[in-house]
């Protein structure tokens, strides 16, 4: 029966004949050319890669198709499906009871479960492993239950394995895919509901037949952005002692004093995040829904009502959830920061709270019009060469920040020394390092590292809003730039604030591309936070932490707002 | 109707981002004066007293950046313009690699080679160590009674399921494996790693002090770590139970009877374009001194290099050093063989593999 609906909903645009319309061929060409443009510098990290993997001699790439890859490569494959399936259920059955049901405590958790998306990895996996070793709350309990001493005398399961890192960081990354899934049940699945309900159809039935095959993109998509996190992770996989493709990238480029044999396997694993990210779409296609009712969302829609065992077992699997992914790692963090109370505020706390917060802000809003312009110049070109442009762009987010960072710093480096030589020699002044002296290129790391969100939501929500609406401003005489701005901005505004606090968030929580890259006299929340924690003076950095995860909990309630609030 | 709104947000938009490059920038044109810039692996309140004492006796202001990886690669790219003075770095891998990056100078100067031995700098002046990180052997107090052990004999049997170390592939590691490579030759320490790996109690995770813990929690009687970590851990008033993870363990030097037990070094290096570069002198015999080398000795529990800078009585305590005197050139240039064997055993995958 879905599948009914959804051809009758069959994107207009598919019709090759399109592309030759006059209506869209007239301004199109300034979005192109401006989109050829900022991709090429948002692949410049990737172009960079390619240059050092080129320089190596083949020598390193025996040891790694030999020594490296048979390990690393399955751990990461463990550590990705695991991650995946984790993170796909939690965040599906949250969504899925939040949005359809009534039980104990739904309104707090229909919020509630975003808050895990505010803790940073290196985070959860350091409370994690507090939380679950030895002299932690669990084992201890455990000892004083059983009468032990000595590790030795019990079994524990070990969170620093592979599935152990699945589970911690599947525990903070379902957000993505419960936002998605959400917004889906949200604006189309009362209704679809409400009519499969009314023919007779059962609770399963619903479920499987109409519910799950309707969020399937939804959950791609979410799983897609939680994967790209988790493969591009190192701090947290550092911690937890998980061998993945990343770890190795690190160990070959810093303990074999081989650049190239790092970046060679470093691009190996960009292509099978090519590879992931064609599977995401070849998931979304055939699948496009307008939103072409105003009030998809009904709050007339009474959600069936569970009680007894089915409401505590509803109630149970979303707290479970925040719990974890949040309740832990605010735990361990919130005793320290208790130890060290009488240590007083840091000053330089709040300059770094400062500083994050002006970072982020300004990376959010670039990011968001950048993948603005190129997601509408992909609907109004149709042209493959520039989609495939702006895919690559929204891929930094699978490549390590330390990575993103070095790509970033050396061509342009390279071209601030080159200026300064110039001017050096035409005009007799020195402009030093122009561009990488300063924090640009750390808005610049981000916006590259971040597209993804950006760029993802854009062009979602842009897909739900119908061509005809297009063309009929065009037909009404407006150009295509008038269009965008005039009929598509206003109508995508929610979809930008979303947009813009995903981003925030996430640079907010950035560590290495930021740490590798500051000027001096900069400090963001996640610096402080590893200047103390590589010390290995954890303990210390509590109120740093509740603060970083504090400053994300704002927006994140904001993109529940923002999200629900939408009214098509 | 509304259409100039939207305009007049992107043009705030613009108004923003540009005042924030404009601030960045200003930041960089407003340092002026007598000062130093120093990039650093070491974090900036380790080094802050050192810092601190020699602004007040040299009057020069200092500038510090906490970096991590990607430190040589930084300055290289940064080339003639780069602003940093004095590289400050732990592990001889990372100095090694700052010469042969070519982001380094050499510094001739009578007053630092008479204050560090020659074993601990390079010899062209290109870096010089200023404290020593002796690698040593954790044992449980109760469980294990020898008193004396080597690095060798981490391969033997009797240690099944008893060691503990963290990631072989962390530079502390590397160092030692290189060590192990320079006296017994590769074929060797690979046999020698897998017994090691096969001795293993857990795969190798956590810190140096994580591996006290484990031995604490009754997971393993030996571990693997530096000196200084114990000593962090004695005089930790915040956690007091560390106190307890150190107290649980004795400090074992390897080899003592022989070539002596492996060392590593803290270091610092002059950048090839340090536009400061009398005061980064300045900055670097002040931390050749036997004033900072003190602050190093009692604060840090590392040992300095200059001969005769009095201890701190808490290291004095751990025992005698013998140092290894192999030379730490040898060590980095077996550096990449090392981290090779860790990946070809699968070290890092433990015990059971």
């Amino acid at each position: 029966m879905s599948v009914n609906i959804q051809k009758s909903f069959q994107y207009p645009f598919k019709n090759r004949r399109i592309n030759h319309s006059p209506v869209f061929a007239r301004g199109q060409k300034r979005f192109v050319i401006f989109t050829f443009a900022v991709s090429l510098i948002i692949i410049l990290p990737i172009l960079s890669l390619i240059v050092l993997a080129l320089g190596g001699d083949g020598e390193s790439f025996a040891h790694i198709v030999k020594n490296v890859l048979p390990r690393a490569g399955p751990t990461t494959i463990i550590l990705l499906v695991e991650t995946g399936a984790l993170a796909a259920l939690a965040g599906f059955i949250g969504a899925w009871l939040v949005s359809f049901y009534e039980f104990p405590g739904r309104r707090v958790f229909s919020w509630a479960l975003m808050l895990p998306m505010a803790v940073p990895t290196y985070l959860a996996a350091y409370g994690f492993v507090e939380f679950f070793s030895f002299t932690g709350p669990v084992q201890t309990l455990i000892r004083q239950l059983g009468g032990y001493t000595s590790m030795r005398e019990y079994w524990f399961f070990d969170i620093r394995s592979p599935t152990g890192a699945a589970i911690v960081l599947s525990l903070v990354l379902y957000p993505y895919v419960y936002m998605a899934v959400r917004t889906v049940f949200h604006f189309q699945g009362a209704r679809m509901v409400e009519s499969a309900r009314s023919t007779g159809a059962g609770r399963a039935r619903v479920l499987f037949r109409i519910l799950m095959p309707m969020a399937r993109p939804a959950i791609v998509l979410g799983v897609t952005l939680a994967l790209m996190e988790a493969i591009n992770d190192i701090g947290a996989m550092e911690y937890l002692g998980v061998e993945t493709l990343t770890f190795s990238v690190f160990s070959i480029w810093l303990n074999q004093d081989d650049m190239a044999g790092a970046a060679q396997l470093a691009l190996f694993l960009l292509i099978v995040v090519f590879v992931l990210i064609r599977l995401e779409r070849w998931a979304r296609q055939n699948r496009q829904f307008y939103d072409s009712s105003t009030n998809s969302l009904s709050s007339r829609y009474r959600r069936e009502q569970l009680d007894g065992w089915q409401g505590l077992l509803a109630t149970t699997f979303t707290a479970l959830p925040v719990l974890l992914g949040f309740g832990i790692p605010f735990y361990i963090m919130a005793g320290y920061a208790w130890d060290y109370l009488d240590q007083g505020f840091d000053p330089d706390l709040l300059n770094a709270l400062f500083t994050s917060f002006a970072f982020a802000s300004i990376a959010g809003l670039v990011t968001v019009l950048l993948a603005l312009v190129m997601a509408y110049s992909v609907r109004v070109s149709r042209s493959p060469g520039v989609a495939l442009l702006v895919r690559l762009a929204s891929i930094g987010y699978a490549i390590p920040g330390t990575i993103v960072a070095l790509g970033i710093f050396l061509p342009l480096a390279m071209f601030d020394n080159f200026f300064d030589g110039l001017m050096r020699q035409g005009f007799g002044i020195s402009t030093g390092l122009l561009i990488t002296g300063s924090g640009a290129t750390m808005i610049l790391a981000y916006v590259v590292r971040f597209m993804a969100m950006g760029e993802g939501s854009l062009e979602n929500g842009m897909q739900k809003i119908s061509p005809r609406i297009d063309m009929a401003s065009r037909s009404l005489g407006k150009t295509s730039s008038q269009t965008l701005r005039l009929v598509l901005l206003p109508i995508l505004k929610p979809v930008m604030a979303t947009a813009f606090l995903l981003v925030f968030i996430d640079s907010l929580k950035e560590l290495s591309a930021t740490i590798t890259l500051r000027p001096f006299g900069i400090n963001t929340l996640s610096t402080y936070i590893y200047d103390y924690a590589s010390r290995s003076r954890v303990e210390e950095i509590g109120l740093a932490s509740l603060i970083v995860m504090a400053a994300g909990i704002i927006p994140v309630i904001l993109i529940m707002r923002t999200m629900l609030d939408r009214r098509g | 109707m509304s259409g100039l709104k939207p305009l007049k947000k992107f043009d705030a938009v613009l108004a923003v981002c540009g005042f924030a490059v404009a601030t960045t920038l200003g930041l960089q044109i407003a340092r002026a004066g007598e000062e130093v810039n120093i990039y650093s692996y070491r974090q900036a309140e380790l080094i802050a007293p050192l810092l601190e004492k020699f602004t007040a006796q040299s009057g020069i202001r200092t500038n510090v950046l906490f970096l991590k990886k990607g430190l040589v690669d930084r300055v290289k790219a940064e080339g003639v313009n780069s602003p940093v003075d004095v590289i400050l770095t732990v592990d001889i891998g990372r100095l090694a690699n700052a010469k042969s990056s070519g982001v380094t100078q050499s510094v001739d100067s009578k007053e630092i080679d008479a204050n560090i031995p020659s074993e601990y700098r390079d010899p062209t002046g290109h870096w010089f160590g200023v404290t020593t990180r002796a690698r040593v052997i954790f044992a449980a107090k109760d469980r294990v009674a020898q008193d004396s052990i080597t690095y060798e004999e981490l391969a033997d049997p009797k240690w099944k399921g008893r060691i503990c170390t963290r990631s072989g592939q962390h530079s502390y590691n590397i160092g030692l494996f290189a060590s192990m490579i320079a006296h017994h030759g590769e074929q060797y320490t690979e046999k020698w790693l897998r017994g090691v790996k096969a001795n293993l109690a857990r795969k190798p995770q956590g810190n140096d002090r994580g591996q006290a813990k484990a031995i604490f929690a009754g997971e393993c009687d030996l571990g693997i770590g530096n000196t200084y970590y114990v000593g962090k851990m004695l005089t930790n008033e915040k956690k007091p139970e560390q106190k307890q993870w150190a107290a649980a363990i004795k400090i074992l030097f390897p080899n003592v009877d022989g070539r002596g037990s492996h060392v590593n070094i803290s270091g610092m290096a002059m950048a090839r374009y340090a536009p400061n570069a009398d005061n980064a002198r300045s900055l670097m015999e002040f931390l050749s001194s036997g004033a900072a080398q003190e602050i190093y000795a009692e604060q840090v529990f590392e040992y300095p290099v200059k001969p005769g800078t009095r201890m701190s009585d808490l290291v004095r305590g751990f025992g005698r050093l013998k140092s290894d005197r192999l030379s730490l050139q040898t060590i980095a240039e077996n550096r990449k063989a090392a981290s090779r064997l860790v990946d070809k055993v699968a070290y890092n995958d433990g015990p059971t593999s």
